[in-house]
């Protein structure tokens, strides 16, 4: 009990700090090991490299690790990136990743970690003999037929190739154990497996295809298979820009997902890329119910108090906070390989809907305590508005003269008028044209009747 | 030659007797023609008012051959009095005579330089000629260009006002739709050009002809200025020839639109700039100038739905002007022009922008709505009993029996079984 009160109260006091005080200067990086898994990674402040990467495993750690070095702007970030890429490709046996590494390296990070030919040599012989004999097991489980030890021949040759980089040959190796699966558990595996290899690859299509060939089977899967499933989900819908069907299957994870899916994404990035989509595509009711009393997902935010504040805040019309959470957590997200390039559409849909959302109950607004509100000047909030109002989602007028956004509803029965008037002169029109147009057709064809005859 | 005039004087006096007497004629016809230099003392023995048929054909050998210029003035002064004259019934049994007489007339009047002569006794010849309102003549497009060269286009306005749904040639109708579309265009009735332009551009031909290809410059030129922008695809109805190969001759139109509708003045006018020489040589360079400033115009109106007050010096700069007097007038003229509502404030600099003030209250708007109805009731009726007319006819009967199986008619297959052949 004491140990608990012990952990929880600094990081109470961590998190209340981070939450509502704002952003804080970078604490120094000499701290416990303990403090720094409870201290949250996704956050205002600098990205702590070493925990983010504590975060993934596989080859998506050493993706976005690279990801990094060549997005971010300092030096001591990068080569701290190179640095824990190097030392977590050495245990793995892709060596052209290595090779990239170390070119991007360029010695800068001493002698330790410059290129080490030998090793790759030794890899790379390694990988000849055992794809020799995995050939030649295959080959003799193929003269066999059994099933079971052809699917798990291919299966060895899909984890084999995936080990060393050779993504397009693992993905075509996973798709070939499909014809040899027998139980539902043997499909799962493989769509798992295939899931994994296309989000390497970048190829999402195949992702939603595998997801959903895996939600059909008949046996009811446990959970968290289907967690992983709808992170996958999730994933595919965000990179084609289905951004409410990605909120919808981020905020379904189930708190089953644990660290068990650390080779794709982390509950970190389910609470970032769940809790964003959410704000930028759902309505208020929406949002209410499935993000604010989701009891399932307020575990995640939890991970990423920045995020579950932020949430708060424009619900319940603090735009201002809101907003300058949002600027403070831009530079972290333009580091992560899946969201990099959502940041700018998802934070102007936010920016949108905020400001929308502002004026909807009013019959008048002060233009200039609006501005106050959103932090920007008069004159850049009346170019925003009048965008949103020439797209039609504010049904309002400007006047700038005294700087007043004047609520503007319709006048039906006018407006139906025209619609009558206009509609009537448009049939009027075209039902002489068809006349004309018949008679002349008419016309011809006698002649070419006539012709005939 | 005497024998044939006493005949003529003898035999226009009932209907039969006129159509022994065109029997005749026609028989006549070639030695009239043989012996045309002979025959002008012979016309003033007729009278046109009684014996319309035979003066119309000897007056149509007279002026078979080449006509100098002595000649055409005594000439179109015959024709005048014999069209203002003459008798409608005796000369619709030989139409072909009386189109090819006018278009003489037409070719003198020209060959003088004073088209304005000829635009009143056209306008007889037409009413004489046409079988009801709605029927299209050879005549039409002729009356239309003396119009046109004499740049009476008041008169040639209540011709057009005229629905036409009967058509001879659809020559015809293209030159009609053709100049009836710069006539309207002269008199800025920007939709009715709109409207004519629409028909010779989506009417049916089986290739494109030169009528259609000009027809669309001016088409997509009105339509900006109307519409404020330019629909890409012709309708479906459209021939095929059209649809394909229309916009490709008229290249630098289409690149205007294009332009046009990414909004920006500066790109338009240095559009026009450039390619100043095409449009001129296609004698629309006045009709893109309209264009450009139209532009002006459509920008003012959308920040009409946007603003409700604005300084005159904001207009400039959205707008793309040059200074607030520039927006200024341009507002000012758009008020006058009923286009807009607005107030000018001139002491703050200020437009106030008003709604429409129409609340479709007044008792103007409802006979309005009320003849727009029964209007359309006619229009509707008359499409109605045209396909009525249309599944009696046994060639469409045909054609849609042979071809049953390519159409899906399920319910609406009315045409009678025995004619699947």
């Amino acid at each position: 009990m004491d140990g608990e009160d012990d952990i929880l109260n600094p990081q109470m006091e961590e998190m209340c700090a981070n939450g509502i005080g704002g952003v804080e200067d970078a604490p120094s990086s000499s701290t416990s090991t303990s403090e720094r898994k409870n201290r949250p990674i996704i956050s205002g402040e600098q990205l702590d490299i070493e925990a983010y990467a504590g975060l993934y495993s596989g080859r998506t750690k050493i993706t976005r690790l690279i990801f990094i070095a060549n997005h971010c702007d300092s030096t001591s970030m990068q080569l701290e990136a190179l640095r824990i890429a190097y030392d977590e490709l050495k245990k793995g046996e892709n060596t052209q990743l290595f090779r990239d590494v170390v070119q991007k390296i360029d010695g800068r990070l001493g002698p330790n970690y410059s290129m080490d030919a030998a090793w790759c040599a030794t890899v790379d012989r390694k990988a000849e003999q055992k794809k020799e004999k995995l050939e030649s097991e295959l080959n003799a489980y193929r003269t066999n037929l059994i099933k079971e030890s052809i699917r798990m021949g291919y299966n060895d040759f899909g984890d084999f190739y995936y080990a060393h980089g050779a993504l397009g040959d693992a993905f075509k190796s996973y798709a070939r154990t499909r014809d040899y699966c027998t139980t539902s558990k043997h499909i799962i595996q493989m769509c798992l497996s295939a899931i994994l290899v296309s989000i390497e690859m970048g190829q999402f299509t195949h992702v939603t295809s595998y997801v959903s060939k895996a939600e059909q089977t008949p046996e009811a899967l446990d959970p968290p298979t289907t967690s992983k499933l709808h992170c996958a989900a999730g994933l595919a819908h965000l990179e084609t820009k289905k951004y409410k069907l990605a909120a919808r299957k981020f905020l379904e994870v189930g708190p089953e997902l644990g660290n068990s899916y650390s080779e794709v994404i982390a509950p970190q990035d389910v609470a970032t890329y769940g809790g964003l989509c959410a704000l930028a595509s759902f309505d208020r009711t929406e949002l209410k119910n499935k993000v604010i009393d989701n009891i399932n997902f307020r575990n995640f935010l939890e991970l990423v108090p920045e995020v579950r504040e932020l949430i708060n805040d424009f619900y319940s019309s603090h735009y201002a906070s809101c907003l300058e959470y949002l600027g403070n957590l831009k530079s972290n997200l333009m580091l992560d390989i899946h969201i990099h390039d959502h940041v700018e559409t998802l934070y102007d849909q936010i920016r949108s809907k905020a400001l929308i959302q502002y004026t909807h109950p009013f019959v008048s607004v002060d233009m200039r305590m609006m501005a106050d509100a959103f932090k920007t000047s008069v004159a850049g909030l009346e170019k925003e508005l009048e965008s949103l109002i020439a797209d039609n989602q504010i049904q309002a007028r400007i006047d700038s003269h005294n700087k007043i956004l004047y609520a503007r509803h319709a006048d039906q029965r006018n407006a139906t008028f025209q619609r009558v008037l206009q509609t009537g002169n448009e049939f009027d029109l075209d039902v002489r044209a068809m006349l004309l147009r018949a008679n002349l057709l008419k016309h011809e064809y006698n002649l070419r009747a006539s012709r005939k005859i | 030659m005497e024998g044939l005039v006493t005949q003529i004087q003898g035999l226009s006096g009932t209907a039969s007797d006129v159509l022994s007497l065109q029997n005749l004629l026609k028989q006549a016809d070639d030695s009239l023609h043989a012996e045309s230099t002979r025959l002008p003392p012979f016309l003033d023995q007729l009278d046109p008012s009684k014996h319309s048929l035979g003066y119309l054909y000897f007056l149509e050998a007279c002026t078979a051959g080449p006509v100098t210029r002595e000649q055409a003035s005594s000439f179109v002064l015959t024709i005048a009095r014999f069209i203002s004259s003459c008798v409608a019934e005796q000369i619709r049994l030989a139409p072909d005579k009386f189109i090819s007489v006018c278009k003489r007339f037409k070719d003198q009047v020209l060959l003088l330089e004073e088209p304005l002569r000829g635009v009143a006794p056209m306008l007889t010849a037409i009413r004489k000629l046409q079988l009801s309102s709605e029927h299209l003549t050879a005549l039409h497009p002729e009356f239309l260009l003396l119009c046109l060269l004499s740049k009476c286009y008041k008169t040639a306005l209540s011709i057009l006002e005229e629905d036409i749904f009967e058509v001879d040639q659809p020559r015809d109708l293209f030159l009609y739709c053709y100049y009836g579309g710069m006539i309207s265009i002269g008199q800025k009735q920007f939709r009715k050009a709109l409207e004519l332009l629409h028909n010779v551009v989506t009417a049916p031909m089986s290739t494109v002809n030169a009528i259609a290809v000009e027809a669309f410059k001016k088409y997509i030129l009105v339509s900006l200025i109307h519409h404020g922008q330019f629909p890409t695809n012709l309708p479906k109805y459209a021939s095929s020839g059209a649809q394909r190969n229309l916009k490709t001759l008229c290249q630098p139109y289409v690149e205007l639109a294009s332009s046009y509708s990414n909004g920006k003045i500066a790109d338009l006018e240095m559009y026009v700039e450039a390619n100043k020489d095409k449009f001129e040589s296609d004698n629309n360079l006045g009709l893109v100038k309209q264009a450009v400033s139209s532009m002006y115009k459509r920008n003012i109106q959308r920040l009409t739905q946007t603003y409700l007050t604005l300084s005159l010096q904001d207009i400039a700069n959205r707008v793309q002007l040059n200074s607030p007097k520039e927006a200024e007038m341009h507002v000012l003229q758009m008020i006058k022009d009923g286009e807009i509502y607005a107030t000018i404030n001139q002491k703050d600099g200020m437009v106030r922008f008003l709604e429409d003030p129409e609340q479709y209250k007044t008792c103007e708007m409802i006979e309005r709505i009320d003849s727009s109805i029964q209007r359309l009731m006619t229009v509707s009726k008359k499409l109605n009993v045209m396909d009525e007319l249309m599944s009696c006819d046994p060639l469409y009967l045909a054609k849609a029996g042979r071809e049953r199986q390519r159409f899906d008619f399920d319910d609406f297959d009315n045409v009678p079984q025995r004619y699947n052949i």
